[in-house]
């Protein structure tokens, strides 16, 4: 059983929870994830790790509730405990070589997108992060993307707060005006991950992405996460949990990552519709 | 008095019944059964059966004390060698094992090995509530690896001799393949449970969600005291065809598809693990593993289900009696077929109908039996023109596995083969100094008991040199 240290609501979907989990404190690197389980006969259910305190032996994650997991995950207090947490699985954000990075996270993907963005800004890359959110009352993270970036853009679709419009529109204008960054890393849902990738394409600017498809055990046994890779004309099959989660954006068949995503959402919204009369009601 | 030349039969769950449930399908002996079918056994001095049994069970001996109705005593002898006899009377391939070497075997059936086995397990189960002793510890720690028949294997014997051991796992349930892989029906998870229990009581830790080349690494669990490793990490990868298709909604690897029913128990009603039911399911490939899908598919409500296999029902490598089970239940064994794309649905007027990316279908290719290949099985050729296609809301692909590169990748001088496979020599000792391995992760897709044999050699040999040390 995994202690639930803290936990912080950033935004009326978004929470923020420190787990108990020494071992997993001391490996995690930005970029990986871990898998947990909220109950008994629970699903397992990965998500990026958004920090660590190894000295506590905490880990940091942010989730939003999405489904009947993690509205259930949601009614842990602080003092309560889950079940299963194990990690850190996948690779760490590769940083090697990388002066001047671009982060452009959308909504929840900003959770990921934040300790990556901390992580170049420790090792004195310069950072400039662009994040979008849909509207004002879903930002979240807006302090520590403006401590660890040198640039910092915040964008939304409706434009109830920071700038109008989509996280493309600000990297297209800056690449245009001949910003020249080593790598863009792109952490959101599939279809702004895979336009930040069209958006950058013209100007042969490096993009990763990570992803975050279904997973099971999240340690290469299931094979559920796999993605397709368009490289040198043929097509491999990839597994997000052992081989990623970040991949070479030019590379990802984003449009079958969309069609398997969606695999099970009939099932999903019948879970979460069951689950939680609480937001049905409201 | 003269010998039955049959086995007695295995009362089982009748097929239009056990079709639509997740419970065993074989129920095993009566007392009456096991002590009549211990009465054949010839009791032969020179026991051509203990030869051909990869963990070396006393087996005469068993079933001496079973025709003397002393159950209790032949469970301590098969546990002298096995640390799961509930489980290998049930999985193991005993046709072409101890009861293939049985003289009996020569003019009648052999002896029913396999099945007395789970008669005693199931036995002691049953009536004896009294709980192992602990042995004296021998101040010596090792770690193992993945709690699958090997790893579970390799600590029950470490443990009988005092040693301090630690199984890491990886999910939240130890086990391995057995709670992950094998469906309820033929090997019930309690039963599982139960003989991890067993090494518990024996002082075996069992330390679940710990990933070993993630969570922790082989040289951290050295620098944590422990004196040897064994790796028992069992299969890895799932591997697909390559066919168009094979990312479309609703293609499965074996592996997805078991761990979904079993270890997430989407077998149960009242489960919230999502999985696809009903529809027509096609299975490729003809091993165990695809049988269990094939029947699990079954019985979460598929109203049809092939098994689609490019060689003839000779070269289907499942167990013979596992075939059997799957025809009498309706799987409709689709033999000498290949699949060369699986096809789905796509509305051009409509990218957001809900139905875009599902299965509709699969082309398959008729096959004909040609030349032996370096194994001496005959090599499946195609038939020119033969392609056709079958009709499937779900393909579940169960063609194999490649080993995990986790541990290979984390552990500096831990030699692998170039299929990922690690290397080992007789005793199960790799490359690196006082790390063991065993199981799939060495051989790649096997079976529980050949696991369970490496598994026990390691023991063995881990004692040697530690007691050596």
């Amino acid at each position: 059983m995994y202690k639930v240290v803290r936990k912080k609501v950033l935004n009326p979907t978004v929470t923020q929870m420190e787990i108990e989990a020494p071992l997993v404190a001391a490996k995690a690197k930005p970029g990986q994830f871990i898998i947990l389980r909220v109950d008994e006969d629970g699903e397992r259910i990965p998500l990026t790790v958004a920090g660590t305190n190894p000295e506590q032996g905490t880990v940091k994650i942010i989730f939003q509730i999405v489904g009947g997991t993690t509205a259930r995950l949601n009614q842990k207090e602080e003092g309560e405990y889950i079940q299963d947490f194990v990690g850190p699985l996948g690779r760490a954000t590769h940083t090697e070589g990388i002066k001047k990075v671009c982060i452009v996270g959308g909504g929840v993907g900003c959770a990921i997108a934040m300790p990556v963005a901390e992580e170049f800004h420790r090792l004195g890359a310069e950072v400039t992060s662009i994040i979008g959110f849909r509207d004002k009352n879903l930002v979240i993270l807006e302090e520590e993307f403006k401590a660890c970036s040198d640039n910092m853009i915040l964008m939304t679709d409706d434009g109830s707060y920071g700038r109008h419009g989509n996280v493309t529109v600000p990297l297209k204008e800056m690449l245009e005006a001949g910003e020249q960054f080593d790598m863009i890393i792109t952490i959101g849902p599939l279809i702004m991950m895979k336009f930040v990738t069209l958006t950058a394409q013209p100007f042969g600017v490096p993009v990763t992405a990570s992803m975050n498809p279904i997973m099971i055990d999240g340690t290469g046994m299931c094979g559920g996460c796999r993605l397709t890779l368009n490289r040198d004309g043929k097509k491999i099959t990839k597994f997000a949990c052992v081989d990623g989660p970040e991949f070479n954006a030019y590379e990802i068949d984003f449009d079958e990552a969309m069609s398997r995503g969606r695999m099970y959402a009939d099932f999903e919204r019948h879970a979460y519709e069951e689950t939680c009369n609480l937001f049905k009601k409201a | 008095m003269a010998i039955n030349p049959k086995k007695q039969d295995m009362p089982t769950q009748a097929p239009e019944e056990r079709a639509h449930n997740f419970d065993e399908v074989a129920l095993g002996y009566t007392m009456e059964m096991a002590v009549g079918e211990a009465e054949r056994c010839l009791n032969c001095k020179n026991q051509p059966c203990v030869s051909g049994c990869p963990v070396n069970i006393d087996i005469p001996d068993f079933i001496t004390l079973i025709k003397n109705k002393d159950f209790e005593g032949a469970y301590q002898s098969i546990t002298r060698s096995s640390s799961l006899p509930a489980v290998c009377g049930r999985v193991c391939p005993q046709e072409t094992q101890c009861e293939s070497k049985c003289t009996l075997g020569i003019k009648f059936e052999p002896v029913g090995i396999g099945r007395l086995e789970r008669f005693v397990a199931d036995w002691h189960n049953e009536h004896v509530a009294e709980k192992p002793v602990k042995p004296a510890s021998n101040g010596h720690k090792v770690a193992i690896v993945g709690s699958g028949p090997s790893g579970l294997t390799c600590a029950g014997d470490l443990a009988k001799k005092g040693y301090d051991v630690t199984v890491y796992e990886a999910l939240h349930t130890a086990g391995g393949v057995l709670v992950y892989g094998i469906p309820e029906f033929r090997l019930p998870k309690s039963i599982v449970a139960k003989e991890v229990d067993t090494l518990k009581d024996l002082g075996v830790h069992v330390v679940p969600n710990v990933v070993i080349g993630k969570t922790l690494t082989i040289d951290e669990l050295f620098d944590m005291g422990f004196e040897a490793v064994f790796v028992g990490s069992g299969a890895g990868l799932p591997s697909f065809m390559g066919i168009p298709g094979e990312s479309l909604k609703g293609v499965y690897s074996a592996n997805e598809f078991l761990t979904r029913s079993n270890l997430m128990k989407a077998y149960r009603e009242d489960s919230t693990t999502p999985i696809m039911k009903g529809g027509k399911v096609a299975v490729v490939g003809g091993g165990n593993v695809a049988m269990d899908a094939a029947r699990t598919a079954l019985r979460l409500g598929a109203e049809k289900v092939y098994i689609v296999y490019r060689r003839s029902m000779d070269e289907l490598p499942a167990r013979r009696e596992e075939v059997e089970h799957a025809q009498e239940e309706g799987i409709d064994f689709q033999l000498l077929r290949n699949p060369v794309e699986i096809l789905g649905y796509q509305n051009e007027n409509d990218p957001r109908d809900p139905k875009n990316g599902f299965v509709t279908g699969m082309r398959v290719l008729k096959m004909e039996l040609g030349e032996p290949d370096e194994k001496g099985r005959r090599r499946p050729v195609p038939v020119e023109g033969s392609e056709y296609e079958l009709e499937v809301d779900a393909v579940i692909m169960s063609i194999g596995t490649s080993p995990n590169p986790l541990i290979k990748d984390t552990t500096k001088g831990l030699e692998v083969n170039a299929r990922g496979g690690i290397i080992v020599n007789e005793d199960g000792l790799t490359s690196r100094n006082a790390v063991y391995a065993g199981g799939d992760a060495v051989t790649g897709a096997a079976t529980v008991i050949s696991a369970m044999g490496a598994g026990k050699t390691a023991a063995k040999a881990i004692d040697e040199y530690l007691m050596n040390k």
